[in-house]
């Protein structure tokens, strides 16, 4: 055997391309575009690999339509029909608002587990990390609203606004639930572990789903509970895709959605971004 | 102190505290390039603190730093790309699989997508894992996760590998596995610098050994120097029946002036002494009084009798010992009683 032969042998030796562990060939830092995608496309594979994980996202928008149509419609709009002509947009807030919570758990089990430390040694930019976690969202935020949108067609759902106002109101949840996605990231990055994201998420969004407009009108409220809930985002967010839905939108509520959409990612996508940074 | 620039990594008056402790308290440190360089110490002497301080991952709260010539505060980004990090816990991503992770690097090393797979499935073929390439991480053995955690950390072929206690929790032949890997690396021209509680691996593999007690190193050199300056050599005695300890340990005391030394294993003893001369009229004494000694050995004491000596408590003190039969490190063992054999390894992985 020759010297060159026992080099193969050993764990070192150049694999099929010919090289060995310590070649020294160096590359170019890759871009901020492609550091993002490479990480949305590392979302894509997390959720391709665990696709049970999406269960909860198919149910939770069937559940909350079935049980509140027929659960409230009869008294609160007089029939569950009419109801659901007001519910449903609401319902689509109120699950994609839900699925919003993992947008933290991604970034949470990349720092616990160490992964963070690995990207810290990498040459790339690092905010890649925090804004390809927009990906998986984006196809969770997707997947809900569809199934949302469906299930209340075949409920008698019928937007006045016909398939148009359908996408427009898809597209508008989607910046939203991005937006409000940012909350979680801040959060997934401070605390010790997955769970207390839905822990802690689940106490504030509980309280801040149902002093909304999504499930009854608010004329009806006394003045102070009136004036919470139109501090709310849900509700200017139900409001403005109830408008889209039905074709009665104003400019006035869709520009309070997209006001609330950037005064969330202003604050809290450089805020992940910092805190993430000082981990 | 004088900052040699010829040297990967180069730490002067680090501290790092966290709430009271000072769990890094003033470490100096230099490690040649090219280099296997091993940081010795129990259990919160601040090894992996250390380490995390040289790789950015950490900012000291006194003293610097410089890394591969760059400072570890003023220019961390210089060193991006250029050093590897595996640490106590496997770092990869459970949902990705082996080969996914590898890709993933390597691309956000900047490898385009066809050469990140192709450097991926090289060293995927170099740590054995080919059969579970296309598998989730979380399906992983712990010893396939470390190699593949030691694999993730070389798909940059960086010039400079912390591992950070790479054999914690491995069976033996995983051990071997790793220890071979290093000495590849080393042969390659990357500077390495581990951390490890295991005397005997370290005695093996580093060319030099830092031991750390308390955050501070407490001596430096190779595993010869330091022993050496320990002093004495050590007789090892061990008897055929454990029961006549007592009346050994006294012969040698008597003979050799020194204090006797009862080793964990019953039947064993062990004195410090340089005089071959008493050791054999110990020896000879044993014998004429009835007392049967089944081996016997003269020679420099192990890594573990320096660390008594140096930091005045033995090493089984704050050291989790290897897994199974051996809880703590015995003290004077032959290092080389370690089912290890790196050649093995290489035999397995030609495969």
């Amino acid at each position: 055997m020759t010297t060159e032969e026992t080099r193969r042998a050993a764990p070192g030796a150049p694999g099929p391309s010919g090289r060995g562990l310590w070649e020294r060939e160096r590359f170019a830092p890759p871009g901020p575009a492609t550091a993002v995608l490479v990480h949305g496309e590392r979302a894509l594979l997390k959720i391709k690999h665990a696709p049970q994980q999406l269960i909860d996202i198919f149910v939770m928008p069937l559940v909350f339509l079935l049980m509140f149509t027929y659960l409230f419609g009869g008294a609160i709009g007089g029939s569950t029909r009419e109801y659901l002509q007001y519910l449903l947009p609401g319902i689509l807030v109120l699950s994609v608002m839900t699925v919003t919570l993992y947008a933290g758990t991604a970034l949470n089990t990349d720092i616990t587990g160490g992964v963070h430390d690995r990207f810290r040694t990498l040459p790339f930019w690092q905010p890649a990390s925090v804004v390809g976690t927009l990906f998986g969202g984006v196809v969770r935020y997707t997947i809900v609203l569809t199934v949302g949108v469906l299930v209340g067609l075949a409920l008698g759902f019928r937007p006045d606004a016909g398939v148009g106002g359908v996408v427009l109101t898809v597209l508008a949840l989607l910046l939203f639930a991005i937006s409000v996605g940012w909350v979680f990231t801040a959060l997934g990055v401070v605390v010790p572990t997955p769970d207390t994201i839905t822990t802690a998420g689940m106490m504030v969004l509980g309280p801040l789903l149902f002093t909304s407009n999504i499930f009854v009108d608010p004329d009806t409220m006394p003045g102070w509970m009136r004036f919470i809930v139109d501090l709310n985002p849900a509700t200017h967010a139900a409001t403005a895709a109830r408008g889209l839905m039905h074709g009665t939108a104003t400019a006035g509520e869709i520009g309070v959605l997209l006001g609330i959409c950037a005064a969330l990612t202003i604050v809290f996508l450089p805020l992940t971004v910092l805190l993430y940074r000082r981990r | 102190m004088e900052v040699d620039a010829d040297a990967a990594v180069e730490a002067a008056g680090l501290v790092k505290r966290f709430g009271d402790v000072r769990a890094v308290d003033g470490m100096d440190l230099t490690v040649p390039y090219g280099t296997v360089f091993g940081l010795l110490g129990p259990n919160g002497a601040g090894k992996t603190t250390a380490i995390r301080m040289l790789a950015t991952l950490l900012r000291p709260d006194a003293g610097r730093a410089r890394v591969l010539g760059h400072d570890t505060v003023a220019d961390p980004g210089a060193l991006r790309g250029r050093i590897g990090l595996t640490g106590q816990y496997a770092s990869v991503d459970e949902d990705l699989t082996g080969l996914e992770n590898l890709t993933l690097l390597g691309r956000l090393l900047g490898r385009p997508r066809a050469s990140a797979a192709g450097r991926a499935r090289d060293l995927i073929d170099a740590f054995g894992l080919a059969d579970a390439a296309g598998r989730q991480a979380r399906t992983y053995s712990g010893g396939m996760r470390r190699r593949l955690d030691i694999a993730a950390s070389l798909v940059g072929a960086p010039e400079l590998l912390f591992l950070d206690e790479p054999t914690v929790g491995l069976d033996p032949r995983s051990r071997a596995y790793v220890w071979d890997v290093v000495g590849e690396l080393a042969r390659g021209g990357t500077t390495v610098l581990l951390t490890s509680q295991y005397l005997d691996e370290v005695d093996r593999v580093a060319d030099r050994i830092a031991v750390v007690d308390h955050g501070t190193v407490v001596a430096e050199g190779t595993s010869g120097e330091l022993k050496t300056s320990v002093g004495a050599g050590v007789l090892r005695v061990r008897l055929i029946d454990a029961g006549q300890r007592e009346r050994a340990e006294r012969v040698l005391a008597q003979e050799l002036g020194a204090a006797v030394r009862r080793e964990s294993d019953h039947a064993a003893l062990s004195v410090r002494t340089d005089d071959a001369e008493g050791a054999g009229r110990a020896l000879a004494r044993l014998s004429r009084e009835g007392v049967g000694v089944g081996d016997f050995a003269l020679g420099q004491p192990s890594l573990d009798e320096v660390f008594l000596a140096l930091t005045g408590r033995p090493a089984a003190d704050g050291v989790a010992g290897s897994e199974g039969a051996r809880a703590v490190p015995v003290p004077g063992a032959d290092p080389r009683d370690e089912p290890a054999a790196p050649v093995d390894a290489r035999g397995e992985d030609a495969r």
